[in-house]
């Protein structure tokens, strides 16, 4: 075991590590911790684009843009947080600018802009052209830029590093950040980073999901480190299912396909959405499209002999328009499908796609351990966290956004809380829980496999607790999560080696999926109502009156050892939207 | 609307049959054995599936051991380059039914770094080279307060170069390159040209000087290797010619 003593610890190597990592490193001595290498981050798959208000094409301002994430996310986000997203916006966007960010540009050479679902002029008037961007891989540009200004400022990496713990040490009775416990994976060493801060920056969790844009490394490998250590979960069960992934595979096929005009049609060449959404039509939020998507299939008007899915119809535009606005999503048609977008629709079905719930924070990036108390010296940021500024659903081009804007200020909240702090006693035996459960699994004889475990999740996840969930659906899923969790303990990994063990890795991130999913079945059973992306056939509509509150979900273990799950509720901040029906 | 060519493609999906097809593996694991040795796996696939899906499948359902990296799986993130059947690819851009699978398809590691395990490789000099060309925008005087200008024409100057995923797949398909790992090889070059040709830097007289290194794009043999392997689609040789030709001219 090695001990390793720095300022400030990052956990993910993302656009919201990354962020954070610039300002941390210009104040306080960082690492950054990353299970990847950095530039392998999911946050490269993004396409579409990252909103601001610079109103350089028509008129805007972010008291709209504030509007719509609050719209868009069903009324739970909370709106100080969604003020400071939409403000910050467009300093976040010249920020990149100045880094060396290559956004698309209008004829007079200004960022070029353009619509998305759910963005609007004037309070949903019609849509707006608010997205900044980078034909159709803007995240990838993203990704790079950061990487890019990480170089430049000499930020110190731990490139395949797995945290697997978060250190906490009680200080005068108040819990106290102490530092993480990393995983080598070239050498199978443990490290423990003791640090003054810490901030989680390490992404969502969709693949407890079978069909998912996400990424295979996408475990919720922070989220479960902290829950683990008795931090709570917000809003857990609000998971995004993106209208349009690549029919099966789930692979992303962006917004900003719709926002160039791309349109969705049932298997009568019907464009369906606008019966479902007569003002934003194909451009409606992603919870309420993708719901039509599963309604037009459910009623039999779904494409192909078994009526699964629907097309995006890009026919209609000029090959011209595609090769430069959307040349990287054509080509995976081309690729993985076998299909010519300049002539054929593109077969396409919701994909899970993003977390709105996490690791609570305040608008600063600190974590908190209940309703209002954060914990010195821990913060987080991006889809990791939950500030909540994209509520019960996030509307598309805000997560590149949040990771800018939020990853920016935890960066900077993280550095200044190191200066002015010391290092807080490590833990007694602090790699304890690391080395025991590496030892475990690499010990075990069990007869259960995990990528056997691991489908029969992303199965029961799929079917019970998607797009559309009701009670007896959810309690399925609780019911198959607890047997796969009790099976779980059971299993055994083939590679009992230290050098490169990506077996053994895939066995722990298993158990982090396990311990998530069961949070996020347990939130969406209690919650009885329909907002956003949490969609309840038995209580369709919102009910403001007994949930517009945000879900926080504790680990209990009880004295016999056995652990439960408790929810409590926390109010939504409101400042000036009152809620409305949302239509679009 | 009607798509007779779809409809017709999904009924060819439905019945869709799979086929039994035979992995040769390059393996090594220096805990096991200080000498690699080929492996054969068949397995029972979809041809239209992924080589990615096939490593998984052997790796989930029969050897746990077997060991590359992955992450995305659909060609962003760069993690997975590798040599199948001799040649460059990512693994989750490059589908079974296209590299013909009634033959042992091979797949090892990329050539000219270290291999570490299976099919991972020491990352660290290609990187290294990465950093060695300065990758960033550097430009001089006081910040505009909005965005900086570039025209649409001056955007487009740079726009191939910008895609590279950093996936070693270039790099590791030149002959300069396996034989003299100093050569900065051509993903550093398409990164230095993403800056060269940006209209808003102001370093490229010293990215220039970088390159004209003895190890810099001199030694570049135009043999189109790293064109070939870019799963980009980036016109790599086409932008290693172009540093040539602004160290000839300086101009750019």
């Amino acid at each position: 075991m090695k001990i390793h003593k720095y300022d400030t610890v990052i956990v993910g190597a993302g656009g919201a590590g990354m962020r954070a990592a610039i300002e941390s490193t210009k104040r306080s001595r960082t690492a950054v911790l990353t299970k990847l290498y950095p530039t392998r981050s999911h946050t490269g798959a993004a396409q579409g684009g990252m909103a601001a208000a610079l109103a350089n094409v028509e008129e805007d301002n972010w008291e709209w843009h504030t509007f719509d994430t609050v719209k868009g996310g069903d009324y739970l986000v909370d709106q100080d947080a969604a003020e400071i997203l939409a403000k910050e916006a467009i300093d976040a966007v010249l920020d990149l600018e100045k880094m060396g960010l290559p956004f698309n540009r209008t004829p007079d050479g200004t960022i070029d802009q353009r619509r998305f679902g759910g963005h609007s002029r004037n309070h949903g008037e019609a849509p707006v052209r608010r997205s900044c961007y980078a034909a159709d891989r803007t995240g990838h540009m993203i990704l790079q830029t950061l990487y890019q200004n990480c170089v430049k400022e000499g930020v110190e990496f731990f490139n395949e590093f797995y945290v697997l713990d978060q250190l906490i040490t009680e200080v005068d009775g108040v819990k106290t950040s102490a530092g993480v416990v990393a995983y080598e994976l070239a050498t199978g060493e443990i490290h423990v980073f003791q640090a003054k801060a810490v901030i989680y920056a390490s992404g969502g969790t969709g693949k407890f999901f079978k069909v998912t844009s996400n990424a295979h490394t996408l475990t919720g490998d922070g989220q479960a480190a902290c829950y683990r250590r008795g931090l709570p979960l917000e809003d857990m069960e609000f998971f995004q299912f993106h209208p349009t992934g690549i029919w099966r595979m789930g692979i992303l096929l962006t917004e900003g396909a719709r926002g160039e005009g791309g349109i969705l049609r049932n298997k009568d060449g019907e464009r369906f959405m606008e019966k479902y959404a007569p003002v934003m039509k194909d451009l409606a939020s992603r919870d309420v499209v993708s719901r039509s998507i599963y309604t037009e299939i459910r009623e039999g008007r779904g494409c192909g002999p078994e009526g699964d899915h629907v097309y995006l119809d890009l026919t209609h535009l000029p090959p011209e328009q595609l090769d430069a606005k959307l040349p990287d999503i054509t080509e995976f048609a081309r690729t993985y499908l076998g299909i010519e977008p300049y002539t054929d629709p593109i077969p396409i079905q919701p994909t899970a796609h993003y977390a709105m719930g996490g690791i609570p924070t305040n608008v600063e990036g600190e974590v908190l351990r209940d309703n209002t108390t954060v914990v010195p010296g821990l913060y987080a940021a991006g889809e990791v966290a939950c500030v909540s500024v994209h509520g019960a659903n996030r509307l598309g081009t805000n997560s590149l956004l949040d990771i800018n804007v939020f990853g920016k200020r935890a960066g900077i909240a993280a550095a200044e809380y190191s200066a002015k702090s010391d290092y807080v006693d490590l833990p007694e035996n602090p790699a304890s829980f690391v080395a025991e459960q590496v030892e475990r699994l690499r010990n075990s004889t069990g007869s259960e496999r995990v990528s056997v475990l691991r489908k029969e999740l992303q199965e029961t996840m799929d079917a019970n607790v998607m797009v559309f969930r009701t009670e007896q659906t959810i309690k399925t899923a609780v019911e198959k999560i607890a047997e796969l969790r009790e099976r779980y303990l059971n299993v055994s990994i083939q590679d009992k080696g230290k050098r490169f063990n990506t077996d053994l890795l895939e066995a722990i991130e298993l158990g982090n999926l396990l311990d998530l999913a069961e949070v996020m079945a347990v939130s969406a059973l209690a919650r009885k109502e329909s907002r956003g992306g949490h969609y309840r056939e038995d209580f369709p509509n919102r009910d403001d009156v007994n949930f517009m509150r945000h879900t926080m979900a504790y680990r209990e273990v009880g004295d016999d050892g056995t652990q439960s799950i408790r929810l409590d509720y926390k109010p939504v901040v409101q400042t000036r939207y009152q809620p409305m029906e949302r239509k679009y | 609307m009607t798509a007779p060519t779809l409809e017709k493609r999904e009924a060819g999906f439905a019945d869709s049959p799979y086929i039994t097809a035979t992995f040769r593996i390059r393996r090594f694991n220096p805990e096991v054995s200080e000498h690699a040795v080929w492996e054969d796996f068949q397995i029972e696939i979809d041809p239209k599936e992924r080589v990615l899906d096939a490593l998984h499948k052997i790796k989930w359902d029969v050897d746990g051991s077997l060991t590359f990296r992955r992450s995305c799986a659909h060609g962003i993130c760069g993690s997975d380059a590798m040599r199948i059947n001799g040649k460059n690819r990512l693994a989750c851009k490059t589908l079974i039914k296209d590299i013909n699978p009634e033959k042992p398809i091979t797949v090892e590691a990329i050539k000219g770094l270290t291999v570490l395990k299976d099919l991972v490789v020491d990352m660290e000099p290609f990187f290294q080279a990465y950093r060695d060309v300065m990758p960033f925008l550097i430009t001089k005087g006081n910040e505009p307060t909005r965005e900086r200008l570039q025209s649409a024409e001056d955007r487009e100057r740079f726009d191939d170069t910008t895609k590279c995923i950093l996936c070693a797949a270039c790099t590791s398909s030149c002959p300069v390159f396996w034989n003299d790992g100093q050569y900065f090889g051509p993903a550093a070059i398409v990164n230095a040209h993403r800056f060269i040709f940006d209209s808003r830097d102001e370093a490229g007289e010293q990215r220039l000087e970088i390159l004209n290194d003895k190890d810099g794009v001199w030694r570049c043999r135009t043999t189109f290797n790293c064109t070939d392997a870019c799963p980009r689609g980036i016109e790599v040789t086409k932008a290693i010619q172009e540093v040539k030709r602004a160290l000839i001219t300086r101009r750019f």
